[in-house]
């Protein structure tokens, strides 16, 4: 016979704690965090840890080049990157306050391209918007991330959370069961993560080139076997700032490198 | 009449285990080219010899995208003796000759490092051609994982 | 495309010798992989590389799709004198690209 108690301790370990009261419970303690390298080889941590012969640093690099070029260039605003950007992708993403729109720090970047600079618009995951995004998002690196989800981004977290929990795919599982539920396991010959976004764009010795984490989202997503939504889809910006709210505190480490 | 019956069954139950291992064997041969003919096209029958040269290879790469590979050979790296030249050969990349390094007396060291790719588990081998007219090798294997997940992304 | 030269010490003595070390932006595509629609992406791979110091060549290397994708070499070379390491290298598209860098040697 099953004990009424087990009933319900049964329920509330498939219901998952977080759907169930909607309050904001983390999954991981804020003291628990991770970042991705802490389960990556020693082969992808040494790579990652020399700056010169990192090769998404190629990408930093390159950005610098388009940061100061042209009449209109970013620095003719902005001034040195290295002391303008620092702390700004810390804050992504964020409510555009002239749009209200949630924006990706790639949004932004490409934002600023079309609407101040008067510039051809940047394609998503486009050499330049990858080298321009890790250009500014590198000056963060080693600071904490801290995202707002109050006021008009708050229904934005939500709608991220909740496909954060949400079951898709022909694998039918969702984001927490990896990342929150087996984290530190092996998935074959894999480590899992925490799913942390503090190291975009990073290289990726399986795509062989430098990505977003839009990219590594929709990764993830034909992982499963689940539809990738396209490149600039909302639902991206929402889940990345849930995941921004989930890896608060956790360092930049831009530009990161992952198998 | 039922123990000849039960020992038929198990001869041909022995059989079939051990068939699909000799398949896979000779499967996994065929996979794996013998790089005597692609060494000989440069050695033309002299010797080779194993020491001098250390290739350093990690023993299992998650990713066969970038692999960190160093080669060293023990060489004074003096006008009268020094290393011509350190090649690189896979013995399963659709391409087997992988790279081809000419230093030469002002190199001061010969030791080369690269990242290299490496279409699955294999044996990597590095040979290296000195002014004496000499060859030496290496081989390091190696063991590649796949991906968990498809990413189409 | 970005390329990242580092000599190894960077400022070295006359005799010493250095390490060189080149990181160049080249996707160094196999012609191995497939589009999205099924057909072969032609391969294209930085196939020779040298380095000269002061005009004298001192390294060079033929690659292959065996190399990865933005290839990084590391090489040795003793230092003499003072003056300009100029690396070139080609593709299988037949584009050329070369990047120069310092080198100060005390005595």
């Amino acid at each position: 016979m099953i004990r009424p108690a087990a009933v319900w301790f049964v329920a509330a370990a498939l219901a998952g704690p977080g759907i169930a009261a909607g309050g904001q419970e983390r999954h991981i303690a804020l003291g628990d965090l991770k970042s991705g390298i802490a389960f990556s080889s020693r082969d992808i941590r040494a790579m990652q840890e020399d700056d010169f012969s990192n090769p998404a640093m190629l990408w930093v690099e390159k950005g610098a080049k388009l940061w100061a070029a042209g009449a209109r260039s970013c620095a003719s605003c902005h001034g040195e990157a290295e002391k303008s950007m620092r702390g700004v992708a810390t804050r992504y993403p964020a409510i555009d306050r002239g749009s209200g729109r949630l924006l990706s720090l790639g949004d932004r970047i490409m934002q600023c391209r079309s609407e101040r600079q008067g510039a051809p618009a940047l394609r998503h995951e486009s050499d330049e918007l990858l080298s321009l995004t890790a250009l500014v998002a590198h000056q963060s690196r080693g600071m904490p991330i801290g995202v707002s989800i109050e006021g008009p981004a708050r229904p934005h977290f939500e709608a991220g959370r909740e496909f954060f929990f949400r079951r898709i795919g022909q694998v039918d599982i969702a984001c927490t069961h990896c990342h929150d539920a087996n984290w530190g396991k092996t998935l074959f010959a894999e480590t899992i993560s925490q799913g942390h976004p503090n190291a975009f764009p990073i290289y990726r010795t399986e795509w062989q080139t430098a990505g977003s984490i839009e990219r590594r989202l929709r990764a993830c997503l034909s992982g499963i076997r689940a539809e990738m939504l396209p490149y600039g889809a909302p639902e991206y910006r929402d889940l990345e700032l849930y995941l921004a709210w989930r890896a608060q505190g956790l360092p930049i480490e831009t530009p990161g490198v992952r198998r | 009449m039922k123990r000849l019956q039960r020992r038929g069954f198990l001869a041909c139950l022995a059989s079939v285990i051990a068939l699909p291992a000799a398949w896979s064997t000779g499967a996994r041969a065929q996979q794996l080219r013998p790089l005597e003919p692609i060494l000989g096209a440069l050695t033309k029958g002299v010797p080779v010899r194993t020491g001098r040269v250390t290739l350093d290879l990690p023993q299992l790469a998650d990713n066969g995208n970038a692999v960190l590979l160093k080669v060293s050979v023990e060489s004074p790296m003096s006008a009268t003796d020094h290393v011509k030249s350190i090649h690189l050969f896979s013995n399963r990349n659709p391409v087997a000759e992988m790279a081809n390094f000419y230093l030469g007396p002002r190199a001061g060291r010969a030791q080369i490092v690269t990242r290299v790719r490496l279409a699955g588990s294999q044996t990597v081998t590095a040979l290296a051609v000195l002014s004496d007219g000499t060859f030496w090798m290496d081989s390091a294997p190696i063991v590649v994982t796949l991906s968990s997940c498809m990413d189409e992304s | 495309m970005a390329v990242r030269i580092q000599v190894v010490p960077p400022r070295p003595k006359r005799g010493e010798i250095v390490e060189i070390r080149v990181l160049i932006q080249h996707n160094m595509e196999t012609g191995y992989r497939t589009d999205m629609v099924g057909g072969v992406i032609p391969r294209n791979c930085i196939n020779v590389f040298s380095c000269r110091y002061n005009g004298a060549e001192v390294f060079r290397a033929d690659l292959s799709p065996g190399i990865s994708a933005n290839p990084l070499l590391q090489f040795h070379t003793v230092a003499e004198a003072s003056g300009e390491l100029e690396f070139s290298w080609m593709d299988d598209r037949g584009k050329q690209d070369s990047e120069r860098a310092r080198i100060a040697v005390s005595e």
